[in-house]
């Protein structure tokens, strides 16, 4: 467990009243126990209290926070359903968080320009809910959909499993409208496909709360495609199981999702949901493709040829739609499934170009036995994003310290054969070390001053996503190969 | 095929300029004057020498290029390999380049379905005004380490910094292209793109003009016969050439206008009052010599849309992009001195200009 400051409480009770005249008193959480739900996100080994916990109900409520903040020079950390994995929504002990939880209503669904109108608090899976009665979806699914909201997804630029075909969230976005550190209301984007001005909707997407409070999102709705179908292959041997993911793209296929797992997952998967994957596989993968019938027939019988060629041991497809969802409910509940068999579990979240992959895994085991530490691998194949999950145990003394050490290096390790340290979980707390091995002193500057433009007094999420030069120097000095000469 | 790295040249370059504070004007092929603003500057800097593939690796759906590589040498490396760049862009003139195409955020008529320029943008490697190499963005589909500044270099016109190599990510060419004419009313072409749309038919370009709908079907053999028998109309035999006349605005209508207009308009968007040509399902829309300047801004901007000169053959020198509101303009403007804070690199062309002071 990280350490955490206690906020000063004096100051909270001072600023309370403020805030209540504001939002309203049940809207402004003052005392510790009631503020103590909120002192983490999805990576629960970083907790702290913020100063106040405020819970605005509408755009207008945002607008009179942020104004008085600034007002009184008060730092503000925005939070959605808190499902990240970067701590990107902990709170600060000098900042109050603002939960934009309330702001949940689905303002307006056009099934005609094939987009809907959403407030920040709304959670992605209740999009493609609401408009599934109009043969629509919301593209971008991340594991945590049932939970997460719109705001967190473009805050961090969320992904899924269907990246590869479909994008990720800054792809399926119209427009956005921003209240910024000012208080100020500014609209960004259009129905429209392009808007004259720089790219801000873009620079906001994956801005981890840096630049504002996103206050109302527009996102793109695509049609329900007429067929979809899933092919389950196995293999003895992971490296095939990488080629095979390769060999589909050679053909000139896009498939819908393309996920990979290594048989520890596939071990954890099948005691807790029975998902039918083989237990003595070496790695299976999942290929979906959808679009019209005629399309999907096509190019799944070349899928399965390729997955015979590339030394399939078996290849599966799902015979109707209910072992459709089953294939995909052991790949959605890997993360829990692997949360049964270990007392903790750390999920990385690295990409690398997919030629790697199987020098990629090699690594990853070494240092999985040099740390003692066991690692399952969850693979968005597709796009070259591996979320490597560290089993440990936080009660053992120092555990938590060499997890950390571990996944670090993973994280190098992914920089050096050209990837990232992240795909799609953000940087938040956890990988402000690794900012400093991917970029340079001139690039963290750059972001820096990127951010001044925004919020010249540095208030919005502070201490977040871009790590400053002192933190970079330590870094560098304990860990002279990591650096930005990683970089091809 | 050229291939050279000028990157070292060209920062020197660029950090004399901040030295000395002089103002540079940036240059690709020079395919796309017309879009160039009569902003002064002291020194030309030229991009065309700095070329050639990186990086490409086909399996990896990923290219990365320096910004003075000429499209039509992309295209072909990519073409060789079975794939494309899916957003399309126009050249506008043998010359044009990679650079220039992102500096202008350019997209043709893939744009619709597979997604525009900064869709496709991955990352990229530029020169900052302080006269810094930087390198933002990366070359993996997925990477939100650090803000995304690559896609913001999009349409900045290289007013945020000096592009010097990018990556892409790029698709299979499908298996098979079909381009369908079908005759209908504007009001029923856009009715029917419309439905196109929300069946996810496989139709991944449009253009309308004058009472002809262009469709182009793409995909497997099978999908495209299948979406073909269910439309109608005449299958066109030579179904490349006409999407390449509309991208490179080479239709007798372009050239006749004095001034081409492109309006950006939701898809859901009426026929505008006067003729027009469109393409992207109706919301992107050419049009030519209106009766009244002013006007189609004004249009557009009430249908939710907005309003470029894309290219302006009068004498009159009018503004190509329409006014941002004043708190936006501010942003821009703070985003600019973030990126170029002794104004060395191009001004931002969402700005008004600055007026041009005279040494003498």
């Amino acid at each position: 467990m990280h350490q955490s400051r206690s906020p000063d409480t004096q100051r909270a009770a001072k600023l309370a009243p403020g805030f209540r005249t504001l939002i309203g008193s049940d809207a402004v959480l003052l005392e510790s126990e009631d503020q103590r739900p909120f002192e983490c996100d999805g990576l629960p080994v970083y907790r702290q209290l913020p100063l106040l916990t405020l819970l605005p109900a509408d755009e207008q409520e945002v607008r009179d926070i942020m104004r008085y903040c600034h007002e009184q020079g008060i730092a503000v950390v925005p939070r959605g359903a808190a499902t990240g994995l970067s701590g990107g929504a902990l709170p600060h002990p000098d900042a109050v968080l603002l939960s934009l939880t309330r702001l949940n209503r689905i303002i307006a669904i056009d099934p005609v320009a094939g987009s809907a109108r959403v407030q920040p608090g709304v959670r992605n899976l209740a999009i493609s809910e609401a408009a599934a009665a109009y043969g629509l979806y919301y593209a971008p699914d991340p594991s945590s959909q049932i939970a997460c909201t719109i705001g967190g997804n473009v805050a961090e630029n969320s992904g899924g499993v269907h990246c590869l075909k479909y994008g990720l969230t800054v792809h399926n976005l119209l427009k956005l409208t921003l209240v910024t550190p000012e208080g100020e209301r500014l609209e960004l984007g259009s129905d429209a496909p392009d808007t004259p001005g720089y790219d801000l909707m873009a620079l906001l997407t994956g801005s981890e709360g840096m630049f504002g409070v996103v206050v109302e999102i527009t996102v793109k709705l695509l049609p329900l495609p007429p067929c979809t179908r899933v092919a389950l292959a196995d293999f003895t041997d992971i490296k095939r199981a990488g080629d095979a993911v390769g060999a589909i793209i050679a053909a000139g296929i896009i498939p819908a999702g393309l996920e990979m797992m290594d048989q520890l997952a596939i071990a954890a998967v099948e005691d807790f949901v029975h998902a039918g994957y083989p237990r003595d596989a070496a790695a299976i993968l999942l290929c979906e493709l959808d679009g019209s019938q005629a399309e999907v027939d096509a190019q799944m019988k070349q899928v399965c040829r390729v997955l015979k060629q590339q030394g399939a041991r078996q290849v599966r497809l799902a015979r109707d739609e209910a072992e459709r969802l089953l294939f995909w409910k052991g790949r959605k509940t890997a993360f829990p499934a692997l949360g049964r068999i270990a007392a903790d579990y750390y999920c990385m979240d690295g990409t690398i170009p997919r030629s790697h992959l199987a020098a990629v895994l090699t690594r990853i085991a070494e240092l999985s036995a040099e740390y003692g530490l066991p690692v399952a691998n969850v693979f968005h194949a597709g796009d070259g994003n591996l979320h490597p999950l560290i089993l440990y145990d936080a009660n053992q003394p120092g555990e938590l310290e060499r997890t950390e050490e571990l996944g670090g290096r993973i994280l190098e390790l992914c920089i050096e054969v050209g990837g990232s340290i992240t795909g799609e979980h953000g940087v938040g707390m956890e990988k402000l070390k690794q900012m400093c091995a991917q970029f340079t002193d001139a690039e963290l500057a750059q972001f820096r001053q990127l951010r001044d433009a925004f919020d010249p007094d540095q208030r919005m999420n502070p201490g977040k996503a871009v790590p400053d030069l002192k933190r970079c120097a330590e870094y560098r000095a304990l860990a002279p190969l990591a650096g930005a000469q990683g970089k091809p | 095929m050229n291939s050279r790295d000028l990157s070292a040249v060209l920062a020197e370059q660029v950090q004399a300029a901040a030295a000395s504070g002089s103002r540079l004007s940036l240059q690709g092929g020079n395919s796309k004057s017309f879009m160039r603003t009569n902003a002064a500057a002291d020194t030309l800097l030229s991009l065309q020498e700095h070329r050639g593939v990186v990086r490409y690796q086909p399996v990896e759906l990923v290219i990365t290029a320096r910004a003075g590589t000429p499209l039509t040498e992309l295209n072909e490396v990519l073409a060789s390999r079975g794939q494309m760049l899916p957003f399309e862009p126009p050249h506008f003139g043998p010359t044009a380049t990679l650079g220039g195409t992102v500096a202008t955020a350019q997209s043709g008529p893939g744009r619709a379905y597979y997604g525009a320029a900064r869709d496709f943008l991955l990352g990229c490697r530029f020169i900052n005004g302080r006269g810094e190499t930087l390198r933002v963005g990366g070359e993996v589909m997925k990477n939100v380490a650090g803000f995304d500044l690559a896609r913001l270099m999009c349409g900045a016109y290289g007013s945020l910094g000096v592009l010097l190599e990018l990556s892409f990510k790029v698709l299979p060419r499908p298996e098979c292209n079909r381009t369908l004419l079908l005759e209908h009313t504007e009001a029923d072409a856009l009715a029917l793109c419309q439905q196109l749309r929300r069946r996810a038919a496989p139709a991944t370009a449009s253009f309308y003009h004058q009472g002809c709908l262009y469709l182009r079907l793409s995909g497997t053999e099978a999908a495209v016969s299948a979406a073909a028998s269910t439309l109608g109309g005449q299958m066109l035999a030579a179904d490349g050439d006409i999407w390449r006349l509309v991208r490179e605005q080479q239709l007798a209508c372009f050239n006749a206008a004095q001034s081409l207009w492109r309006l950006s308009l939701p898809v859901t968007c009426a026929p505008y009052p006067e003729p027009t040509l469109w393409e992207w399902n109706g919301s992107q829309r050419w049009l030519f010599a209106p009766s009244d300047s002013s006007g189609p801004e004004r249009w557009a901007r009430e249908h939710g849309g907005s309003a470029t000169l894309f290219r302006n053959r009068s004498e009159r020198d009018l503004p190509r992009f329409p006014a941002l509101e004043p708190k936006l303009a501010d942003l821009h403007q703070r985003i600019k001195r973030a990126l170029d804070p002794f104004g060395v690199l191009p001004p931002c062309p969402y700005l008004p200009a600055e007026p041009v002071v005279h040494a003498d």
